[in-house]
């Protein structure tokens, strides 16, 4: 062996063993409404201060938590397991009551008020962490086509795709959730 | 003395895991970050974080209503 080759060796074998590989996480995010932005917002800031690279794919009614004017709503409707804490006990509505003009409205308004006073983030705040610790988002394409969205509506940074651009990053992710 | 202090007081999950790692960017390396807290998921919530990311848990303590951590940043 020349003393070339012998010298590129002993540097391989003296090179510290590779840390183990970096986790990421990929999030398809399909609801848009106020209670169901939160856990994929919560796991991709929380993912990503852990240190793993994550990636977020907005579909369908997932796809307008990227608009940068947020308007969540909560509804009742459908959702007989929906109780809020209310004179020291927990009322939920009949799901006839949640059909009625305005319950929703007032719903979310309750929702957002016990947001603030527990200390828990609002998704704004989720969504503004989640950009700043770099966590990749990406608008569905097709999704803005059907419901006729632009991106001009949605905050900078984000990119768009499709289904092989998420699948691309979720074969190579060790978490992939879909929510 | 910690080198910095994170007040979390009334936070909710995750907005004290999410500001401990800004604030742990401002600690330097072998530095200390304390974290007084009033979240008790917290309790678990430090402990994996910091195994996660190989920073170390010197100590954890409560005190009333107060979870109070202190963190040696250690990881890169």
């Amino acid at each position: 062996m020349s003393s070339e080759a012998q010298a590129v060796q002993d540097a391989v074998s003296a090179a510290p063993v590779a840390a183990p590989e970096t986790k990421s996480m990929s999030i398809i995010v399909t609801k848009g409404s106020l209670d169901w932005a939160y856990p994929p917002f919560i796991l991709a800031t929380t993912a990503a201060a852990m240190g793993l690279p994550v990636t977020m794919f907005f579909t369908f009614y997932g796809l307008p938590l990227l608009f940068k004017k947020l308007d969540l709503q909560v509804t009742a409707s459908g959702n007989p397991a929906m109780k809020m804490p209310m004179m020291g006990g927990h009322m939920g509505l009949p799901n006839l009551v949640t059909a009625i003009p305005g319950v929703d409205a007032a719903c979310s308004v309750m929702m957002k008020n016990l947001i603030k006073k527990k200390g828990v983030a609002s998704i704004d705040e989720l969504r503004e962490a989640a950009v700043e610790s770099e966590v990749r988002m990406i608008g569905c394409q097709m999704t803005m086509d059907l419901f006729e969205y632009g991106k001009e509506e949605m905050i900078d940074g984000i990119e768009i795709g499709g289904a092989a651009t998420y699948i691309e990053c979720a074969t190579k992710a060790d978490i992939n959730l879909f929510i | 003395m910690a080198d910095h202090t994170l007040d979390a007081k009334g936070m909710n999950c995750p907005l004290p895991i999410l500001k401990a790692k800004k604030a742990l960017k401002e600690v330097p390396a072998g530095g200390t970050l304390e974290i007084l807290a009033t979240d008790p998921g917290a309790v678990a919530d430090f402990q994996a974080f910091c195994r996660q990311t190989g920073n170390e848990l010197l100590e954890h303590s409560v005190d009333g209503d107060i979870y109070h951590f202190l963190i040696k940043h250690t990881a890169a």
